[in-house]
């Protein structure tokens, strides 16, 4: 697990109320079975965590915390 | 494969909401008895659910307007104003809201829904961004997506959060929109509109406030809570909706930017889409110069709400928001009893909205009141009698075992 997907499996914990373990290749939503308006809070935290922008837009292609690990990534090199 | 199979979920939560309390979602009006009253399951109800701020829906001078020009201009429109051309009362109805909104343009909108729609989409594009509050309305964030801008959430009514949300961008070079409500539908907690000017004038962005729920409610002037603010200079752009405080359909947006005219041509949900019939553009009308000749409405309904959210208070319920608000949200346990006691109130004769996730901030399952300045003080103690013994002493939980 590298480090910026175990960051996130931490910050997605309090949003796991179905016991899934989590890792790179949890679905986010379908798995955490947790609704759009969740998902964008959590996206939220993931911000402020990394200090970074996660624009809603990118969201539509992010299903994965890897998905979501590949975004960060991208956007913590560029600040 | 079959596209509908998607819809299961749907259909089972549906299934059990009707099996717990009735169907929440579905609920017909058999008779209109008169802003508050209807008739439901062959019961007379009172209304607490209809957003019908004003109680305006059946006033006389109102209906006879709408009535006048069924006759004079016909059924409907027939098609968009930029291909079929306008009727005179569209362009009567834009300059009257001017005048009342005190704003240089106004455009009207076949809904509410369409004017952020298009509102977003016309002001925004894929250069800009928009920084939208997390507790919009639909409308907002369907007209962001739309608008094909970036979009960037900040924490609701949190004005440091947006500054630093903007601070994050400072390097973008295209234009910003900020979005903020006046009052939220699902909570009635206003914006503290205050603290984001503060915002603006460190960031320098435009500022949109959607005034659907404060339109005719806030203010002196009741143009909403950046009238009531006193900050409505500061405020580039407002929207707003007909189907609250106007009693009819459609929607509006205002401003005083000298292109503003322009996004008539920008806006694909008022260019492709039919405008309003002419009887529901004549009410609008009236409507809006019954609120500005009659500010005892505004005063009725600051009365009313106070009513309902100091009883809602003395009963030990937990609300939506501590200010008085027209928008009175009960906090209910779970989603189960929240049913339940739908049921329950409907039964004993008063109707309010249902508001679960993900329709509601922080995953919370509201019994939500609209309070009409129709409303009389014996409808008012009614509901809160009801809530009484139905929400405060089952809370939640007798109610769902019969």
């Amino acid at each position: 697990m590298t480090d910026t997907v175990s960051q996130l499996c931490k910050l997605l914990e309090p949003f796991n109320t179905n016991g899934t373990v989590l890792s790179a290749a949890t679905d986010i939503s379908t798995d955490l079975n947790i609704d759009s308006v969740t998902v964008m809070d959590f996206v939220m935290e993931v911000e402020d965590h990394f200090d970074i922008e996660i624009p809603l837009n990118v969201l539509s292609e992010t299903r994965t915390v890897a998905d979501l690990a590949k975004v960060v990534e991208a956007r913590t090199k560029k600040g | 494969m079959d596209l509908l199979a998607k819809l299961a979920t749907i259909s089972d939560r549906h299934m059990r909401m009707k099996a717990l309390g009735g169907d929440a979602v579905g609920v017909v009006n058999e008779k209109l008895i008169s802003p508050t009253r209807a008739l439901i399951d062959g019961r007379e109800t009172i209304l607490a659910g209809t957003n019908n701020y004003m109680g305006i829906t059946f006033d006389a001078e109102c209906i006879a307007a709408g009535q006048k020009a069924l006759a004079e201009f016909g059924t409907g429109t027939t098609g968009s104003r930029i291909a079929n051309g306008s009727f005179s009362l569209h362009r009567e109805l834009e300059l009257e809201f001017a005048t009342f909104l005190d704003r240089k343009h106004c455009i009207v909108f076949t809904t509410g829904y369409q004017a952020n729609l298009g509102m977003m989409s016309g002001l925004a594009g894929a250069r800009d961004t928009i920084y939208l509050d997390a507790d919009s309305h639909s409308s907002i964030y369907d007209g962001c997506t739309l608008s094909g801008a970036k979009l960037v959430r900040f924490r609701h009514n949190d004005a440091a959060d947006l500054d630093k949300r903007l601070a994050r961008g400072e390097a973008d070079e295209g234009g910003k929109l900020v979005v903020l409500e006046g009052i939220y539908s699902m909570m009635g907690d206003r914006a503290p509109l205050a603290d984001f000017v503060e915002v603006k004038k460190k960031h320098g962005f435009q500022l949109l406030v959607d005034e659907a729920h404060s339109f005719g409610v806030l203010g002196p002037h009741g143009r909403g809570l950046a009238d009531e603010a006193g900050l409505e200079k500061e405020v580039d752009f407002v929207v707003g909706t007909f189907s609250k405080s106007v009693g009819a359909i459609g929607g509006f947006g205002a401003g005083d930017h000298p292109y503003f005219e322009y996004l008539r041509y920008a806006m694909r949900p008022y260019m492709f889409t039919a405008s309003s019939s002419p009887a529901s553009i004549a009410t609008s009308l009236a409507a809006i110069r019954k609120l500005a000749a009659e500010p005892q409405r505004r005063k009725k309904l600051a009365e009313n709400s106070a009513r309902l959210f100091h009883g809602f208070k003395d009963l030990g319920l937990e609300l939506g928001c501590d200010v008085v608000s027209p928008v009175v949200a009960v906090r209910c346990p779970d989603e189960p009893s929240t049913i339940a006691m739908w049921g329950a109130l409907l039964k004993a004769g008063v109707y309010v909205n249902i508001a679960l996730p993900p329709g509601t901030p922080n995953k919370l399952c509201l019994l939500r009141c609209s309070v009409s300045a129709a409303h009389s003080d014996a409808e008012i103690d009614r509901i809160i009698e009801l809530f009484g013994a139905v929400v405060a002493q089952g809370h939640g939980k007798k109610v769902a075992n019969g």
